[in-house]
């Protein structure tokens, strides 16, 4: 596969240098790009994730349910992934499109770095991810198939920051808090009167399982933890030392401390005094 | 009308590995060494940011010497190859041994065809294995020749007195820092290398479980390891 055009010839070599993974599948393979494809009702889809910046960066969570129509077609699907070691992506929507995007962009980042040298800013991978969504993945974006969420950490504002998207790859950037999927509006309630600036990490992953637990309470395509099961909500974390993907059992105690909570008082504990 | 002078095959491929062998032997020599924490590259190389050695995969890194516009543009290619390659399949279908082949293919084809310039260029593909068993080392030619090394490779001009020296030298099983002083007093053979003018990265072998193993190692750390003041 590599290109057998004589790198001697200059016009071919510039015209060819172009550190975009996406661009470069797009015209060698685009059978590979990620596409939603006619099935849509068929696929399987996942549904709420959210971020929270803290005072050591930011985290991302996400339930682990996909659905299929009203059916549970995976309970222990992931919807966080890492796409370096300082960047965070989140998807909802089409759970196998989902997984593709998420593959393609952290292939889009290493790529770059690698060519360059250098990573790309925040900045930088936010607008190139805007730029996938506008550039290869118009049609999935169209029919809300799939909506991603960006999170990172950036060296130069020295703080975590998160990236929501729209259909046209349009990028905004939220202050503290961002949910994305059908139980977006529960969870982003809840996130509300539980967020303080300047949490530490430990906190902003505790209101993170309380805004999916809610979220799940009242959406029924979001899964609460499967305490029978093991299963918990994803959860990573993004910093000035790396990447902090938390293990099951990490999560599972803070979902413990968290059930106990709620068998008192089962819509949550509510604001907390300042 | 003048007449074109007849050429034989053998005058003319000679005339080409010739003129490509000058141009390599102008360079300095570049070090690929299997240790026991990994694989490591060692470049002189007296710019900081124009790099000699780079990250191709997760497990596979690639030394060159030569002229730089060609080897970076064939190293842009090799992350190209096997960013696709992976992207489609799967990563651990990413090899060194393919890496390798395509590489000949394309300086094969190149020096002879006879219409272009041969390549002036000597590449090193290495490649960590799960194991430290299954290491690879690569070596490309100019012409597209292909060998396998292994424990180290010198490639680059005058690499005879370093090969003499890491014979004697170097011990596949020792440490980084052991390494790479054998690497260094091979270097120096050849006239006064200071540490500042090393570039330096390892395939590190306690990143297998993460993704990508390549580190490059900075100054502080190139001296910390050597220990002296270079």
């Amino acid at each position: 596969m590599i290109d057998h055009a004589s790198p001697h010839d200059p016009g071919q070599f510039w015209t060819r240098a172009n550190e975009s993974f996406a661009d470069l599948v797009a015209r060698t393979s685009p059978g590979t790009l990620p596409h939603p494809g006619q099935g849509e009702q068929l696929a399987a889809h996942g549904t709420t994730v959210l971020a929270v910046v803290h005072a050591d960066g930011v985290l991302m969570a996400g339930d682990r349910r996909a659905t299929q129509g009203n059916q549970i077609s995976q309970r222990d699907i992931r919807k966080v992934f890492a796409a370096d070691e300082s960047t965070l992506i989140g998807i909802a929507g089409s759970a196998g499109f989902a997984v593709d995007l998420a593959k393609l962009f952290g292939v889009e980042l290493a790529h770059y770095e690698k060519i360059e040298g250098t990573p790309l800013s925040f900045s930088g991978k936010a607008n190139r991810l805007g730029g996938l969504i506008r550039d290869h993945l118009g049609l999935a974006m169209q029919g809300f198939v799939v909506v991603p969420l960006l999170a990172g950490w950036d060296p130069r504002t020295g703080s975590g920051r998160i990236m929501g998207y729209d259909a046209t790859g349009g990028h905004y950037e939220e202050e503290s808090f961002a949910c994305i999927g059908s139980g977006a509006a529960f969870a982003r309630g809840s996130l509300k009167k539980l967020y303080r600036p300047g949490l530490g990490a430990e906190r902003a992953a505790m209101i993170a399982l309380q805004a999916l637990f809610d979220a799940a309470d009242d959406d029924s395509a979001t899964g609460g933890p499967d305490i029978v099961r093991a299963i918990y909500p994803t959860i990573a974390s993004v910093g000035p030392d790396g990447l902090d993907e938390w293990t099951p059992d990490r999560v599972g105690s803070l979902v413990e401390a968290m059930i106990e909570q709620r068998r008192t008082g089962p819509d949550g504990a509510g604001e907390e005094p300042r | 009308m003048s007449m074109p002078f007849y050429v034989s095959p053998d005058q003319m491929m000679k005339d080409r590995a010739d003129f490509a062998r000058k141009g390599i032997a102008r360079g300095r020599s570049v070090i690929a060494l299997r240790c026991a924490d990994g694989i490591v590259l060692v470049a002189e190389n007296s710019s900081g940011s124009l790099h000699k050695i780079s990250e191709i995969y997760d497990r596979i890194g690639f030394a060159a010497v030569g002229r730089y516009n060609e080897f970076e543009a064939l190293r842009v290619q090799g992350i190209r190859y096997a960013d696709l390659r992976g992207y489609a399949y799967d990563r651990a279908d990413v090899s060194a041994r393919g890496l390798a082949n395509s590489y000949a293919q394309l300086l094969g084809t190149s020096f002879s065809s006879g219409t272009d310039k041969p390549f002036e260029v000597q590449l090193c593909v290495a490649e960590l294995g799960a194991e430290p068993e299954l290491d690879r080392l690569f070596v490309i030619n100019f012409d597209g020749s292909v060998t396998q090394a292994d424990d180290f490779t010198v490639i680059g001009g005058r690499a005879e007195p370093i090969v003499e020296a890491l014979q004697n030298g170097y011990d596949v099983n020792g440490s980084l820092a052991e390494t790479l002083r054998a690497a260094v007093a091979a270097l120096r053979t050849g006239g006064d290398v200071s540490l500042g003018e090393l570039e330096v990265a390892l395939l590190d072998r306690s990143r297998l479980d993460r993704r990508r193993t390549f580190v490059r190692l900075d100054g502080p750390r190139i001296t910390e390891l050597v220990g002296d003041e270079g």
